[in-house]
């Protein structure tokens, strides 16, 4: 079973969630880099960027395959994880320590799932 | 082994060129190598052998069956590459006078027409290089017409999630957003969904038929309908036409343009067997987009021209000539019989195997199949702890190249084989028992598989770090 801890939020494409004062800090779950396998290539926005709530704004790139990271809020790329572009394989080593991108001033947000939530989706997917 | 540049030793020389009895041409200095290129030096029997060594430690369709999926590894026919061979296709030059290769000129124009008579177009061009260029160059042609227009709004590409990955990554290249729809229970597009997907910002669709998974989609006519409907155009991936061709058209499915793959569906060398060409070819009303030059035929001469609204090259001069040779060659050789019965044979040949292993390993779809079938071995895996990899790996022991494997991602643990249908049916049931002996050592020896291959030069390289520091070039001994 994946380690889920209770105080971050998640969504259903599987990005956990967590505040810092008003900043959005988004990585990748633990569930998601177990089914991806080693990652061995991340493309990041750059600061200043504008993401959107549901829309794609980073690819990981394992052995397996491309994907997607989404994000659950709309806002301004206010930081990048630089140290994921020389090193992916913290995205597999530590993914909750591994944050993606820190999102500022979060104009929309999305359904977020608790821990409780977010291993049901989990469950669904691996029956 | 040796790399070519480890092997080479100063002076050694696999020819030698006689003196020159000419004037020798003056360059200017600033145009002339201050050093010699670092090439390796090295004897013609030195040289022949370490070819030969590499082709003894790979897997190639020569050496034994290769029924890699969505990928049409069909043997290729000698006859290509005596015709590929003449003289009169080796020696010109892109640059002499039309008037002086009217027998290529010739080749390009037929190669068309009967591409084109294949696949339900108007026009085509054989300037890509390979499939993903085709694809480039086939949204641009979505992207032209609609910019002629003067409609700006239409940004987005609808691609369903069991796509070929070549396809969101194509009409990003092209300067549009991917929406993905997803797959129903079948395999098939999801009808609500693409009605929900599709608008004024629709730029078109990317479809394969039959899809990925390798079913024919029964709902092809209401799908480019609804895509039509909003306004946009539907574009043909032609990765699975092995499966149709000469029995259903992609024009008269509704699409406006496609991309084939000569090196999978018309018999030419696939990967390193040499360059490719994937010609782009549209309805009429996007034949003035085209990239140029294109041939035509005026009474019985052929000339180059220029399409009006050209979005240009995509590629220098006529792409990989001597590849539309090859593919002229084959069509040529099976003619108007002959390439329906291929593509029959090919999904006959699938379905034969798929049966074959029914009831021993999942299916991932219970029904009849077009020219390649998706097992899973999820419940394996689960079970036994037997992973495709294993099992794709452990083929090899058996003189069989792996299907391809972990894809279509809509699958778990999917292995995915297309036999094609240059194999006989001696062929087929050898893979199937070495499919089954396979699945039986799961069951009684599952460690012996995690090891395997076990009787191959290479076994598992290290894939994760090849990605992630990859060399990508000989450091001539300076680190």
């Amino acid at each position: 079973m994946s380690n889920i801890p209770a105080e971050l939020k998640y969504t259903a494409s599987h990005e956990w969630i967590r505040t810092e004062g008003d900043l959005y800090v988004i990585g990748l779950t633990d569930f998601a880099q177990s089914s991806l396998g080693d990652i061995v290539f991340i493309e990041l926005p750059q600061e200043g960027d504008a993401v959107t709530m549901g829309e794609s704004f980073a690819d990981v790139e394992s052995v397996k395959a491309v994907s997607g990271v989404f994000s659950p809020v709309s806002g301004t790329v206010a930081a990048v994880n630089e140290a994921l572009i020389d090193n992916p394989a913290l995205l597999n080593e530590a993914p909750y320590d591994a944050w993606l991108i820190k999102v500022s001033g979060a104009q929309e947000v999305g359904e977020l799932l608790d821990a409780a939530g977010y291993e049901a989706v989990c469950k669904a997917e691996e029956a | 082994m040796k790399l070519l540049f480890e092997r080479s030793r100063p002076g050694r020389c696999e020819s030698i060129i006689p003196p020159c009895d000419v004037e020798q041409a003056q360059f200017s200095p600033s145009l002339l190598r201050a050093a010699a290129p670092r090439l390796p030096e090295i004897a013609e029997v030195d040289l022949g052998r370490h070819y030969t060594e590499l082709a003894s430690q790979t897997h190639g369709v020569n050496k034994g069956f290769y029924p890699l999926g969505s990928c049409t590894m069909k043997y290729n026919p000698r006859v290509n590459e005596e015709m590929a061979a003449l003289p009169g296709f080796t020696d010109i030059h892109p640059l002499q006078p039309a008037e002086t290769a009217q027998g290529c000129l010739e080749v390009l124009y037929e190669t068309e027409r009967l591409l084109c008579e294949i696949t339900g177009m108007d026009g085509m061009t054989m300037q890509p290089a390979a499939g993903a260029h085709g694809e480039y160059t086939g949204l641009l042609l979505i992207r032209r017409y609609h910019l002629s227009r003067g409609d700006t709004a239409r940004t987005k590409i609808i691609v369903p999630d069991s796509a070929h990955g070549t396809n969101p990554a194509s009409a990003t290249m092209a300067g549009f957003t991917v929406v993905s729809v997803p797959s129903n229970a079948e395999g098939g597009v999801d009808i609500e969904a693409l009605r929900k997907a599709v608008g004024p910002d629709t730029a078109g669709l990317m479809l394969t038929n039959p899809n990925t998974v390798g079913l024919f989609d029964p709902a092809i006519l209401d799908i480019t309908r609804i895509v039509h409907e909003a306004g946009g155009l539907c574009y043909y991936d032609g990765a699975n036409l092995n499966a149709v061709m000469g029995h259903a058209r992609p024009g008269d499915m509704g699409f406006d343009c496609v991309h084939l793959n000569l090196h999978k569906t018309f018999s030419t060398p696939h990967g390193g067997g040499g360059p490719g060409c994937g010609p782009a070819g549209c309805k009429a009303f996007l034949e003035p987009f085209l990239p140029g030059p294109r041939v035509r035929k005026e009474e019985s001469r052929f000339t180059f021209f220029q399409p009006e609204k050209s979005m240009g090259r995509v590629r220098s001069f006529c792409g990989n000539f001597l590849v539309a040779v090859k593919a002229l060659t084959y069509i040529l050789t099976l003619g108007r019989e002959g390439i329906p019965e291929a593509s029959a044979m090919a999904v006959l040949n699938a379905n034969y195997l798929m049966k074959k292993l029914a009831g021993h390993y999942d299916m991932a779809y219970d029904t009849l199949c077009m020219h390649e079938f998706v097992m899973s071995l999820e419940k394996q895996k689960n079970e036994l702890g037997v992973s495709a990899m294993d099992v794709a790996k452990s083929l090899l022991d058996y003189g069989i190249h792996p299907p391809t494997m972990y894809f279509p991602l809509i699958v778990h643990e999917a292995l995915m084989v297309e036999p094609t249908e240059t194999e006989s049916p001696e062929t087929l049931d050898d893979a199937a028992e070495a499919f089954l002996s396979i699945l039986e050592q799961a069951r009684t020896d599952a460690a012996h598989l995690h090891g395997a291959p076990h009787h191959c030069p290479i076994g598992r390289p290290d894939e994760v770090r090849a990605a992630r520091t990859p060399v990508l070039r000989y450091d001539f001994g300076q680190k």
